[in-house]
């Protein structure tokens, strides 16, 4: 399978690390994945992080998944409702799927997403676990 | 403004844990007697998405929350660790854009074995004391090896420990630190091999024991402590007895160092081991209690440190950070098979 490449992988690491969202400056829509032009018209926007917690609305779990993650079926992704309103889909870990539910408390940890083969770039970024343990 | 100290602490433990008897169960061993012999009951154990990088980078956020400043304010980032997943690029700079770090930071990896992460906390205390960092934060993290069947495999295991040093809001002064170190073959790792030798001779006498009564015994004799002076002190884990006896060839009683004793129920998580301890005893510590610090790395040699707890530990205590405790008590078992699986030890097409 062909990985994200290199120079991509760098030029997203500020919204892979730390939530690096943009904020509009004319009407305040945040956006993640950040984007260039608000749907207000402006393309005034700034950076601005995310907060590290949040609750689950939602989840399914994937058997089927993409060769990268293969060797970690079943894959849980979920989307979570961070404490500013702002939703995230991502992958959830350190979870069991029966017991999570939404509402759930969930929190953004640092995990490696995808190792490109034994001698390529090790590419980090955000998932999510929930807080407390399930 | 204060003498220079330890501003914030911050600790991770992975969830998963192994059994000492599930290990035992597969290479033939007597439980009873590994428990006995190590005073090890599990492990920690990294998820498979887990390593080196992402275990510092929740440990040095924790302590950033709990410090309540602005990273960019870090000057300083280093990382002790013998367990990188690249032999060639640095865990610190993936820490200063995963912390939002100024890019003005000085930032390197350590290797000392299990001593680098306070190695780091040296450095980082020389360049806040000369003002040439406003706070420097130190990360001792692992993901370590044991070859499988092997006796270290019954206690190597994963972990991260940071600490953030500072002048302003010191929770933990520093009053005195000493060095003891000599080449001394006790455990290596040769360049491409996947799991560490050590020399069972060398193990305890010449190399724990020597190194770390060495500069517990030299920074007294230094400046004036004696073991009653001490709250609680610390030491290096590689197993549940090492750091008993050590106390006791240094006059301390056993009370004192229980509080920070972790490696019965997560293991030896290497450069993490004994700044996790210390964690766990700032987790509890009151203004005043003195706390003697003694890391050890093999080839070999211990950094003693002596904190004094100030007023604000209370409030540092009281930010809402997951205490060692917690995490101790956070827990999923998993088999033998499974941790092949998440330690990366299962051989796959890449």
């Amino acid at each position: 399978m062909r990985h994200e490449s290199v120079p991509i992988y760098w030029r997203n690491i500020p919204h892979y690390y730390r939530l690096v969202a943009r904020r509009c400056k004319k009407c305040g829509a945040v956006y993640f994945p950040p984007v260039v032009k608000c749907r207000c018209g402006s393309t005034e926007l700034e950076n601005v992080e995310l907060p590290r917690e949040g609750r689950l609305v939602e989840y399914t779990v994937l058997h089927q998944v993409g060769t990268d993650f293969l060797k970690q079926k079943p894959l849980i992704v979920g989307l979570v409702e961070l404490s500013n309103g702002v939703r995230v889909a991502g992958q959830i870990v350190d979870a069991q799927p029966d017991k999570l539910a939404p509402g759930a408390k969930m929190e953004v940890v640092f995990r490696r997403v995808i190792a490109d083969g034994k001698h390529g770039l090790v590419m980090y970024g955000y998932k999510f676990r929930p807080v407390g343990g399930i | 403004m204060s003498r220079v100290g330890v501003v914030s602490w911050g600790a991770y433990i992975p969830k998963y844990r192994i059994r000492t008897e599930e290990v035992a169960r597969i290479w033939g061993d007597d439980p009873l007697r590994i428990v006995d012999v190590y005073l090890v009951d599990e492990k920690s154990v990294e998820g498979l998405d887990e390593d080196a990088v992402t275990i510092a980078v929740e440990a040095a956020r924790r302590a950033i929350r709990r410090a309540g400043i602005d990273p960019r304010r870090i000057g300083a980032v280093y990382a002790g660790t013998e367990s990188k997943p690249y032999a060639v690029k640095p865990i610190s700079s993936i820490l200063v854009d995963a912390l939002g770090l100024s890019n003005n930071a000085f930032a390197v990896d350590m290797e000392f074995a299990c001593k680098a992460g306070s190695e780091g906390l040296v450095a980082a205390i020389g360049l806040v004391d000369s003002g040439r960092a406003e706070y420097g934060m130190t990360v001792g993290t692992d993901t370590s090896q044991g070859e499988p069947g092997e006796h270290l495999e019954y206690s190597a295991s994963s972990g991260g420990a940071a600490l953030i040093v500072g002048k302003d809001g010191v929770a933990a002064e520093l009053e005195a630190m000493y060095s003891f170190v000599s080449d001394t073959p006790d455990f290596w790792r040769r360049e491409g091999s996947p799991y560490p030798m050590h020399g069972e001779g060398f193990t305890g006498e010449p190399a724990y024991f020597r190194h770390i009564v060495g500069a517990a015994k030299g920074l007294m004799e230094k400046y004036g402590y004696k073991p009653s002076d001490f709250t609680y002190a610390v030491f290096h884990q590689p197993n549940g007895r090492f750091p008993v006896r050590a106390a006791s060839m240094l006059n301390i009683p056993m009370e004192k160092i229980k509080p920070g004793i972790v490696v019965t129920h997560i293991g030896n998580t290497y450069n993490a081991s004994a700044l996790m301890g210390f964690a766990r005893v700032l987790d509890t510590a009151k203004p005043g209690d003195k706390i003697l610090l003694v890391p050890f790395g093999s080839g070999a040699g211990s950094n003693a440190f002596v904190f004094t707890v100030t007023d604000l530990i209370a409030e540092k205590q009281k930010t809402g950070v997951p205490t060692v405790e917690e995490m101790l008590r956070d827990k999923i078992y998993v088999d033998y098979a499974q941790y092949l699986k998440m330690r990366k030890m299962i051989r796959l097409f890449e």
